[in-house]
């Protein structure tokens, strides 16, 4: 459109240019302090979006015409052992299954007497990433699902074996998911063995997250296993965030140099879950009976 | 847009599509950090061409575009090229009649303007990143921008023969 202004009084003069450059200038300062500061500008995000759509579709076309490739010409032989490694890793999945099942009904029953609230389960949507790169700067994936699929901003996505992020831009059809590793990421966190409550930040490197909260004193050890604490309301609590790699106290200063691994497979899944997270009034006390 | 039939738009969109796409294109883990900026080449090409027609307004709105692929802050990388558009445009004319080692040399004084806007506006965002990882690009574009600039007049003096 401003294109056509151009052509129509051409030729644009210096001033002109100037002032318009000025102008836009400043119009894209005042766009990114709103959308810096609060959520206005989410339907233009999602309106550019939508235009976006086909670009990602064609850039992860490759990849995915790759995977069905590789899926439709592997041989005989191939999928015969897959399917035997598969059915006993299911059978042992079931056996884990079954203690699982009695420990969820002695939890309830327990909890119960507690009159605690209930866990509650919870919906899980699959979505596949796009082969699509992003911002350098940011640890993100571009996932296959959106606000039309249900999708909203903040929710909790994992793995197979632990959390990856939460979403940021969810769009109509794509959305963003920033990982846990990014420099501005922050999840609450509890060490599984003592119930140790602390905050594990990104560090701007896929395989560590930083604990800069936790006092020299702390009972924490190596290969303890962070689980998200669900106290940020962001995401649901009991899942394994990290296992700490490194613990590093130093008398003089107040907090220790503690180190983890994030336990999901940040940079190699394909695959990932969207958790729903509670809804509010879930979250409320029981009333005594 | 295309009322002026030769040097219609269909080539110039077309191309900030293919550079849109090739700006978002998974690359392996330490080429990535190298990746050229290929939206600010092409619209350095066309803006010293064409600068009546495609300078700071078109910049914008593919600067917003490109801050939606890849998720950036919302006017981050249109600032940056309407800063990168306007200094192109202001010296078009000498742009054009430099050899192309000068030019080489003025798109890399252009890409380094373009990325460290976008550090300073990271590092006002509270996005950090090493400082250094800002050169990657820069070097890169500098390195690829004779194959675009020579592609891009290929495209053009063929419209340009036909029309």
């Amino acid at each position: 459109m401003v294109t056509t202004r151009n052509t129509g009084n051409s030729p644009p003069r210096l001033p002109a240019l100037g002032l318009k450059s000025l102008a836009l200038v400043l119009l894209s300062i005042v766009i990114m302090f709103a959308d810096s500061r609060a959520s206005h500008l989410d339907t233009v995000r999602q309106a550019i979006g939508a235009a976006v759509f086909p670009l990602k579709v064609i850039v992860d076309a490759p990849a995915r015409l790759f995977d069905w490739a590789e899926e439709s010409t592997v041989n005989r032989e191939t999928l015969e052992r897959e399917n035997r490694r598969l059915k006993s890793e299911r059978m042992l999945i079931d056996a884990e299954l079954q203690r699982l099942t009695a420990l969820e009904a002695e939890n309830a029953r327990l909890r119960q007497l507690l009159d605690a609230r209930q866990q509650v389960t919870r919906e899980v949507r699959v979505a596949e990433i796009m082969a699509v790169d992003a911002n350098p700067f940011r640890h993100t994936l571009t996932i296959d699902v959106g606000t039309a699929d249900g999708a909203y901003d903040g929710q909790a996505v994992i793995d197979a074996h632990g959390v990856v992020g939460q979403l940021i831009g969810p769009g109509l059809k794509t959305s963003l998911a920033v990982l846990i590793s990014d420099p501005g990421h922050a999840i609450p966190v509890e060490v599984n063995r003592n119930g140790l409550r602390t905050i594990a930040f990104g560090t701007g490197e896929i395989d560590a997250l930083d604990l800069p909260f936790l006092p020299n004193n702390a009972d924490i050890e190596i290969g303890d296993l962070l689980v998200t604490s669900g106290l940020g309301g962001k995401f649901p609590p009991g899942y394994p965030v990290a296992r700490v790699k490194s613990v590093t106290r130093i008398p003089q200063e107040p907090f220790a140099d503690v180190e983890a691994t994030p336990a999901a497979m940040l940079n190699q899944v394909r695959e990932i879950m969207l958790i729903e997270a509670d809804e509010p009034e879930r979250t409320e006390l029981p009333a005594d009976e | 847009m295309s009322r002026r039939g030769g040097q219609g738009a269909v080539p110039v969109l077309g191309s900030i599509v293919v550079a849109l796409t090739l700006s978002i294109v998974p690359l392996p883990g330490s080429i990535e950090q190298f990746r050229p900026d290929w939206v600010a080449l092409v619209l350095i090409y066309w803006t010293m061409m064409l600068p009546q027609r495609y300078s700071v307004g078109m910049a914008w709105l593919v600067g917003l575009v490109l801050d939606v692929a890849q998720g950036t802050l919302l006017g981050q990388h249109a600032l940056a090229l309407v800063a990168v558009t306007f200094l192109t445009s202001r010296f078009h004319l000498l742009m054009r009649v430099f050899p192309m080692s000068q030019l080489t040399a003025t798109v890399f004084g252009l890409l380094a303007v373009y990325q460290f806007l976008l550090f300073w506006i990271n590092g006002v965002a509270g996005v950090d990143a090493r400082a250094m990882t800002y050169w990657g690009p820069v070097v890169a574009g500098t390195i690829v921008w004779p194959i675009v600039a020579g592609l891009l007049s290929g495209l053009r003096f063929r419209l340009l023969a036909r029309g």
